[in-house]
C-alpha cells in the first residue's frame, strides 16, 4: 500500500528555529490544497532540550503525530538529534542533517563523549543521508541565522515542493529586512540538491 | 477558506464567534495561548488573573452578570479553581461559561498527569473533548449553548497534543449575543445550606437530562466499519485509532461526561469485541463496566503517559517499531536547562555551594533541581515552596531552618505564595524565602502578572510592589539583591539564615530572554591558567564547555551572553574579558 500522506519530522535543540521551518512547510502544503497537521512542542523542552516538530500533509490526515517508522524525511538541525529521532524514519526514508554540533549537558560537563562518528553511523543505516553545512552557506548568503531556511531549500528540493509557493511563504514569515537573504539562502539550499552534490 | 490553527487558537476563535466578551486565565502550558489569543479580538475583555481560582471567580461573576465567558487553565490549575467550580456547578450560569482544562498526558511541561475528565463526574458537569482544532472550535461554540440550555458550567477538556497541534479550521462568523439581563436570584446564587439543598436537586435533574442529550447529540457518533472490533475513543487518541486501524468500527465520543448509555449499549451489541482507547484514567471504561457491558481497556493500554499511533499499532496489531536502527541507546540525553544569562543560575549555584536544603516551586527555575546545579530538594505545586519550608521547620526545629531556604518565582509568589508567607509570620516560623523576581511569567512564554505593572495587552496598570507587600505581611527583614552578583547574594542568604526571624530576599533581575544582556561582554578561557577543576561547568551553562582531551574549559561564544557568572566562580582567574 503506498502512503497517502507525506510525513516530515523536524528535530533540533530548543531555540534553533525548528518552528519557523515547520510553519513555512505547513503554509505551502495548505496552499497546495492538502489536509495538513502540524504538531509542535512548547514549554519546558524549549529550554535547550531536544525538540521535535512534525508536519503531515495529504488528502486526509488523522494523527497529528507521525508514527514511528513512517517519516518520509527527517530534517535534523543538529547531528545528535538526527540519531535520537531516527526511529521515526521509514526504511527508505531521507535524512537531511545540518552539520552542527550542540553539546548536551552530559557532554558539556565532560561526563559523556559526543559521538563524533554519529553521521557515519546514520549513513550506514540510511543510504539517503545528506549532511549540509547550512550555517556556512547561510553565512555566504549574508547571515548565519538563515541556516534554517537553507535547510528548507534542501527539503523543498528533496520533497519536490513548489518553488513559488515556498518563496511566498518565506516572504510572509520572515522579517521584511531579512527577506532577500532568506530567499537567497533558500535558493542555495535548493541548488545543493539540484546540482546533485553534497 | 480553511486555515491552520493550533487547538488553543481555535478555542479562542470559538469564544469570540459565540459572542463571549469576558475571558480570564492564569498562564500554564499547554493552555496559555487560549486567552492570550482571545485578548487580541476586538470588543472583548480578557485578563490574566493572579491564579486560577481568581480567574474562575471572575468568570463566575461575568456569567452571573450575563456575559458569555471563557476561563482557561492547565489541568493542575483546575485544582486551584476547584473550590468555586464545585459550587458554581450548583448555582449554574446566567451567560454561558466554558472552562477549558488543558491536560498534559506525558507531562511535557507539568508536575503530574492527572486526568481532568474525572472532574465531570465529581463536580457533576458536562465534559466535551475535541479531537482536532475544527472540533475545538465547533465544540467550544456548542459548549456555550449547552451551558445556557442546561444551566451548568461546561468543561472543554483538551490535551497538549490538541492544544499545540495545528490542523485545518474553517472559521465562522461572529454571533450577535446580547448580554443576558441580571436579575437578583438569591436561592440560585447564594449558596447557604438551605439554598444549596435545593440546587443539588436541580443538579441531579440536569445530569439526567444531559445523559439523554448525550445519546442524541451530534457530539457522539458511530463510524461503522468491520464489526469484529468496535473501538470507543475520544480526543486525539481517536485520531491514532483512525490512523492505524481505519477499517474498524469506532464510536467517537465528543462528550465524555455524561456518557451516552443507549448509544454505547447499541454499539456494544453490534461488535464482537469492544475496546476503549483512552489516555490516562479508565474514565469511559469504568462507566461501561459499571453498566455490566463487557469491555477491554486498561488491561491492554497503559495508564501512563501520552499515547501514539505506534502504541495503538503495537497493542492492537502486535507490530513493534522499537529501536529500528539500533542507534538510540548510544545517544547522550539532552535535558532542558536554564538559558545562558538566566538570572536563576547563580542562585542555585550559590544555594548548592552553601549546602542548603531548598524547598522549590513551579517555573523555569525548577530546572535548578537538575544536575549539575542540583539546587532543590522539593517541588510539589504552585506556591508550595513556602508552606513546605514551614512544615520542615516545625518538624525538625528552627536550627534546621538555618540551613534551609524556600525558593519561588515572582509570578508563582503572587499566584499562591502570599498566604503561606502569612502563615510563617503568624505561626512564628523563621524561614528565609527567596523570591526569584525576573519580572515575567517566563516558563509559559513571558506573560505579564500583577508585579510587572502591565496587563494582558501590555498596557500599564498599577504595579504590585513586592517589597511593600512582604513588609505589610509582617516580614521585617526584606532585601533586594542582584542574583548575578554572587558574593552579594551569598552574603545576603547567610545573614538572613542566621536571623531567628523570617526573611525575604528578592533576587531581582529580568529574564535573559526579554531584556538586553547586562554587559555585552565576551569572555575567553586562558588555557594556561585553567586547571580543569570544572567549577565553571557546575553552572550548567551552554556558554562554557569542557574539553575532555585537553582538560580545560572553553567558552562557547555562540551561546555565551556575557552574564559574567563563570569568571566569578573561577578560582584561578582563567576566564578573562575578550572584548567589551
Amino acid at each position: 500500500m503506498s502512503k497517502q500522506v507525506t510525513d516530515i519530522l523536524i528535530v533540533g535543540v530548543g531555540g534553533q528555529g525548528t518552528l519557523l521551518t515547520s510553519r513555512i512547510l505547513a503554509d505551502v502544503a495548505v496552499q497546495m490544497g492538502y489536509d495538513v497537521k502540524v504538531s509542535e512542542i512548547h514549554g519546558m523542552a524549549q529550554r535547550g532540550g531536544s525538540v521535535v516538530t512534525q508536519v503531515r500533509y495529504g488528502e486526509k490526515v488523522y494523527s497529528p503525530i507521525i508514527k514511528k517508522g513512517d517519516a518520509d524525511i527527517l530534517l535534523a538541525f543538529e547531528k545528535l538529534e538526527a540519531a535520537r529521532w531516527l526511529d521515526y524514519l521509514k526504511p527508505d526514508g531521507i535524512v537531511i542533517i545540518n552539520d552542527e554540533r550542540v553539546d548536551p549537558l552530559p557532554v558539556m560537563s565532560g561526563r559523556v563523549k559526543y559521538p563524533l562518528d554519529i553521521v557515519d553511523k546514520i549513513k550506514e543505516k540510511v543510504p539517503n543521508t545528506r549532511l549540509i553545512n547550512a550555517t556556512e552557506i547561510a553565512g555566504q548568503c549574508g547571515n548565519t541565522r538563515a541556516a534554517n531556511v537553507v535547510l528548507v531549500g534542501v527539503l523543498a528540493a528533496v520533497a519536490s515542493l513548489p518553488i513559488a509557493e515556498m518563496e511566498n511563504a518565506i516572504r510572509r514569515m520572515v522579517p521584511e529586512k531579512a527577506i532577500d537573504i532568506n530567499l537567497k539562502a533558500f535558493e542555495e539550499g535548493m541548488n545543493i540538491i539540484s546540482n546533485g552534490g553534497l | 477558506m480553511k486555515q491552520l490553527m493550533i487547538g488553543n487558537e481555535a478555542i479562542a476563535r470559538a469564544a469570540y464567534e459565540a459572542g463571549a466578551t469576558v475571558a480570564a486565565a492564569y498562564p500554564g502550558t499547554p493552555s496559555t495561548e487560549i486567552v492570550s489569543t482571545f485578548a487580541k479580538y476586538d470588543q472583548v475583555y480578557a485578563q490574566w488573573a493572579p491564579n486560577e481560582k481568581v480567574a474562575l471567580e471572575v468568570g463566575v461573576g461575568a456569567s452571573i452578570g450575563g456575559a458569555r465567558t471563557l476561563v482557561a487553565m492547565k489541568h493542575v490549575g483546575v485544582n486551584v479553581a476547584a473550590d468555586p467550580l464545585y459550587t458554581f456547578a450548583y448555582t449554574g450560569v446566567n451567560g454561558g461559561l466554558v472552562l477549558v482544562s488543558a491536560d498534559d498526558p506525558g507531562m511535557h511541561s507539568s508536575q503530574n498527569e492527572q486526568d481532568n475528565r474525572g472532574y465531570g463526574k465529581f463536580a457533576k458537569m458536562p465534559v466535551l473533548e475535541p479531537a482536532d482544532s475544527q472540533e475545538a472550535l465547533d465544540y467550544c461554540k456548542l459548549a456555550f449553548t449547552i451551558s445556557e440550555e442546561f444551566d451548568t458550567p461546561v468543561m472543554l477538556r483538551i490535551t497538549t497534543r490538541l492544544a499545540h497541534s495545528q490542523t485545518m479550521v474553517e472559521v465562522g462568523s461572529k454571533e450577535e449575543y446580547q448580554l443576558k439581563p441580571y436579575k437578583k436570584n438569591v436561592p440560585k446564587y447564594v449558596m447557604l445550606p438551605g439554598h444549596a439543598r435545593g440546587r443539588h436537586v436541580e443538579v441531579e435533574k440536569r445530569m439526567m437530562q444531559l445523559k439523554e442529550y448525550a445519546s442524541s447529540s451530534p457530539l457522539n457518533r458511530i463510524e461503522w466499519g468491520d464489526r469484529s472490533i468496535g473501538i470507543i475513543s475520544s480526543g486525539v487518541p481517536y485520531q491514532y485509532v483512525k490512523e492505524v486501524m481505519p477499517q474498524v468500527s469506532v464510536l467517537k465520543l465528543g462528550m465524555v461526561h455524561p456518557l451516552p448509555e443507549k448509544m454505547i449499549r447499541d454499539f456494544a451489541g453490534q461488535v464482537d469485541r469492544l475496546i476503549v482507547v483512552e489516555e490516562l484514567e479508565p474514565v469511559i471504561e469504568d462507566q461501561i463496566k459499571a453498566w455490566g457491558i463487557p469491555v477491554e481497556g486498561k488491561e491492554l493500554f497503559s495508564l501512563l503517559g501520552e499515547y501514539s499511533p505506534e502504541l495503538i499499532e503495537s497493542v492492537l496489531k502486535g507490530v513493534s517499531n522499537e529501536d529500528l536502527y539500533g542507534l538510540v541507546k548510544e545517544i547522550p540525553a539532552r535535558p532542558p536547562l536554564l538559558c545562558p544569562g538566566c538570572p536563576h543560575r547563580g542562585v542555585f549555584y550559590t544555594l548548592r555551594r552553601m549546602r542548603l536544603v531548598v524547598t522549590g516551586d513551579i517555573g523555569c527555575y525548577t530546572l535548578g533541581a537538575l544536575s549539575p546545579l542540583d539546587g532543590m530538594d522539593t517541588t510539589i505545586c504552585m506556591g508550595a515552596s513556602i508552606g513546605t519550608a514551614m512544615g520542615m521547620e516545625k518538624a525538625r526545629g528552627s536550627e534546621f531552618a538555618e540551613k534551609m531556604v524556600a525558593v519561588i518565582g515572582d509570578s508563582t509568589f503572587v499566584h499562591s505564595g502570599i498566604t503561606p508567607l502569612i502563615d510563617i509570620v503568624y505561626n512564628q516560623g523563621t524561614s528565609t524565602v527567596l523570591i526569584l523576581d525576573n519580572d515575567t511569567t517566563a516558563m509559559t512564554g513571558h506573560q505579564e502578572h500583577p508585579a510587572t505593572g502591565k496587563n494582558i495587552n501590555s498596557e500599564p496598570t498599577k504595579k504590585l510592589d513586592l517589597p511593600t507587600l512582604v513588609r505589610a505581611i509582617g516580614i521585617e527583614n526584606v532585601r533586594v539583591v542582584d542574583p548575578l552578583k554572587l558574593d552579594q547574594l551569598q552574603q545576603a542568604v547567610q545573614e538572613e539564615l542566621e536571623r531567628r526571624e523570617p526573611s525575604v530576599i528578592i533576587a531581582k533581575r529580568a529574564c535573559a530572554l526579554i531584556e538586553n544582556q547586562p554587559t555585552g561582554i565576551k569572555y575567553y578561557v586562558d588555557p594556561e591558567l585553567c586547571t580543569g577543576c570544572k567549577v565553571c561547568i557546575r553552572l550548567g551553562c551552554t556558554g562554557v564547555n569542557f574539553l575532555d582531551e585537553e582538560k580545560v574549559a572553553v567558552m562557547n561564544l555562540n551561546s555565551c551572553v556575557g552574564c559574567g557568572l563563570c569568571p566569578q566562580v573561577c578560582k584561578f582567574d582563567a576566564i578573562k574579558v575578550l572584548e567589551v
